[in-house]
């Protein structure tokens, strides 16, 4: 019994992990690729990959319809696929997961949808300030199109929601809530039980945005009671182009279609259409197949490893580059927030962020500079963007030591 | 001198650069020797849109001849800004619309050419090249 666990430590076996990636075993500028850009997108495992190569090699058909064996077989697959969805968010039934394009698919989804048929002129939408532009212009144009009005929960300085605010924008024109789980930007953690609790107090819908939490908690849309619940296959190391949207079933059944076309249909007239059961409805035309396939894969995957060892283990790393990078003159922390994930967005005093980012990607580290799609929240803040470093659990401290240096060298050279 | 000549000058020049760091280094001092805009054009419509970086041109005719001032907030940019003035600037409208830039390849920075968003150089040479067009109209 060598390899006995520990308990305590959060237990990742990160060379192990890491060779499960191979894109970081590549080189950027000679240099070893230090990737910390996960909040734009995650880097996919092996299984993955090759369950997408499968996918082409031996698996392809078209879905629902023929009655060929490879037609059944991979059926029978993609719903496997939704059940380990339905699963990993402990979902109450498969037919409230819908596979969409991705979390702005599913967000569009909603709005246009749950916005024809419930949202009328006067009513109010509730986002707050820290949205991704995804999780604000669905809404902003469905409210043009309505004359209903888009209300806007504020934040502190250390980026959180300021929760009395919210109580206070409560009224009976509010028609749904639309709300981030986890800040892309300033990578805070918000209370969304506690949001949902107090909107279903009033009998308020809540839609979240669940893009940047899924890679880094256990998602419980039962115990969160959320009405809707979106998300993003390629941050969470599955393929780009697949998403979910999931959304309780009452909720659904009473909504129109969104997009119509194949697939969505039990038969069709010239006069009368009548509608699939979920969740059909809402996935007109050949889906993303092997997308689906490629998430679910990495579900299995990550599950593997345990999403409570990885909230842990990138909590280590937050803390760790969290301190190093408050040491460095002249850099502030933009969201400081009690409750945080592992994104750190930072400002260097007189420094463009864009000039940083040029040569941190020289050294061959990949980070995000600018305003996230968050220009609200950079209004908020009076800056114009921002230099933004995720971690996921293949990341490591060494090359959280990497990143710092090669920091300190960019500051350098542009004072 | 000609456009080529002012594109093979620079080439030269950063041939003498043995890596990354001089290159930039070289580009970070060509951005803060860039003579400063007229305050009084740094204004939203002369501000080029779509980049991360915000960069200001001005044009003006004189004897024939385009001549540019930029500036930008982010320093790389506005060395590379420096590099296009220098190669554009004080050119018939004529020479600046058939330009062919092969220069920025050639020091390898095509990076900054890239079709991303994060950066204006893109937008800077089209916008330097449709002032051009619009003198040669006005002509």
């Amino acid at each position: 019994m060598k390899e006995s666990t520990t308990i305590n430590k959060a237990s990742i076996n990160i060379e192990k992990i890491r060779a499960d990636f191979p894109i970081l075993s590549r080189k950027v500028n000679g240099k070893p690729l230090i990737y910390f850009d996960n909040g734009a997108t995650a880097q996919k495992p092996l299984s993955v990959i090759e369950a997408i190569d499968n996918y082409y090699k031996t698996q392809n058909a078209n879905i629902h319809r023929g009655v060929h064996t490879l037609s059944q077989e991979i059926t029978i697959e993609y719903e496997k696929a939704r059940s380990t969805i339905q699963k990993h968010l402990n979902a109450k039934h498969a037919h409230e997961i819908i596979f969409t394009k991705g979390t702005t698919d599913s967000i569009n989804l909603v709005a246009s949808s749950f916005g024809k048929k419930y949202i009328s002129k006067g009513d109010e939408i509730i986002i707050s300030l820290m949205e991704h532009h995804s999780n604000i212009l669905p809404w902003q144009i469905l409210c043009e199109e309505r004359g209903a009005i888009l209300k806007v929960i504020p934040i502190n300085d250390a980026g959180e929601l300021l929760m009395n605010e919210f109580e206070k924008l409560l009224n009976a024109k509010i028609k749904i809530v639309a709300l981030t789980h986890i800040s892309n930007t300033l990578g805070t953690i918000n209370p969304v039980k506690e949001i949902i609790e107090i909107a279903h107090s009033k009998n308020i819908p809540v839609l979240i945005d669940g893009a940047q939490a899924v890679p880094h908690s256990a998602i419980d849309v039962q115990d969160l009671d959320a009405d809707f619940y979106a998300f993003s296959g390629h941050k969470l190391f599955g393929p780009t182009g697949v998403g979910v949207l999931y959304g309780k079933e009452k909720w659904l059944n009473k909504m129109p279609p969104y997009q119509v076309g194949g697939g969505t249909i039990k038969t069709v007239t010239f006069d009368k259409t009548e509608y699939a059961d979920l969740p059909l409805k809402f996935e007109a035309g050949t889906p993303h197949i092997e997308g689906g396939i490629g998430l679910a894969t990495a579900i299995d995957y990550i599950n593997e490893i345990g999403l409570d060892t990885i909230a842990k283990y990138e909590h280590e790393l937050l803390v760790y580059a969290t301190e190093a990078i408050q040491k460095i003159e002249g850099v502030k922390i933009i969201g400081t927030a009690k409750n945080k994930a592992s994104v750190i967005s930072f400002i260097v005093d007189g420094l463009h962020p864009f000039d940083i980012g040029t040569i941190l990607d020289q050294l061959g580290i990949a980070v995000r500079t600018g305003h996230h799609c968050t220009q609200p929240l950079m209004q908020h803040f009076g800056i114009k963007g921002t230099i933004r470093a995720s971690f996921a659990f293949y990341n490591t401290k060494q090359e959280i030591d990497e990143f710092i240096k090669g920091l300190e060298r960019a500051i350098k050279m542009l004072k | 001198m000609k456009i080529e000549e002012i594109e093979n000058e620079i080439i030269e020049e950063f041939e003498m650069f043995d890596d990354w760091m001089q290159k930039y280094e070289h580009l970070i001092e060509l951005g803060k020797s860039l003579p400063l805009i007229d305050a009084k054009y740094k204004t939203e419509n002369k501000l080029i849109k779509g980049c991360q970086a915000q960069v200001w041109l001005h044009s003006e005719l004189k004897d024939g001849k385009v001549i540019y001032t930029a500036d930008s907030d982010a320093i790389i940019t506005k060395g590379m800004v420096a590099l296009m003035i220098r190669v554009l600037s004080d050119h018939t409208p004529d020479e600046i619309m058939n330009a062919k830039l092969n220069f920025v390849e050639k020091i390898g920075l095509t990076q900054h050419l890239s079709p991303t968003r994060s950066n204006g150089l893109v937008s800077m040479i089209k916008q330097m090249k449709l002032d051009a067009i619009a003198y040669k109209i006005k002509q």
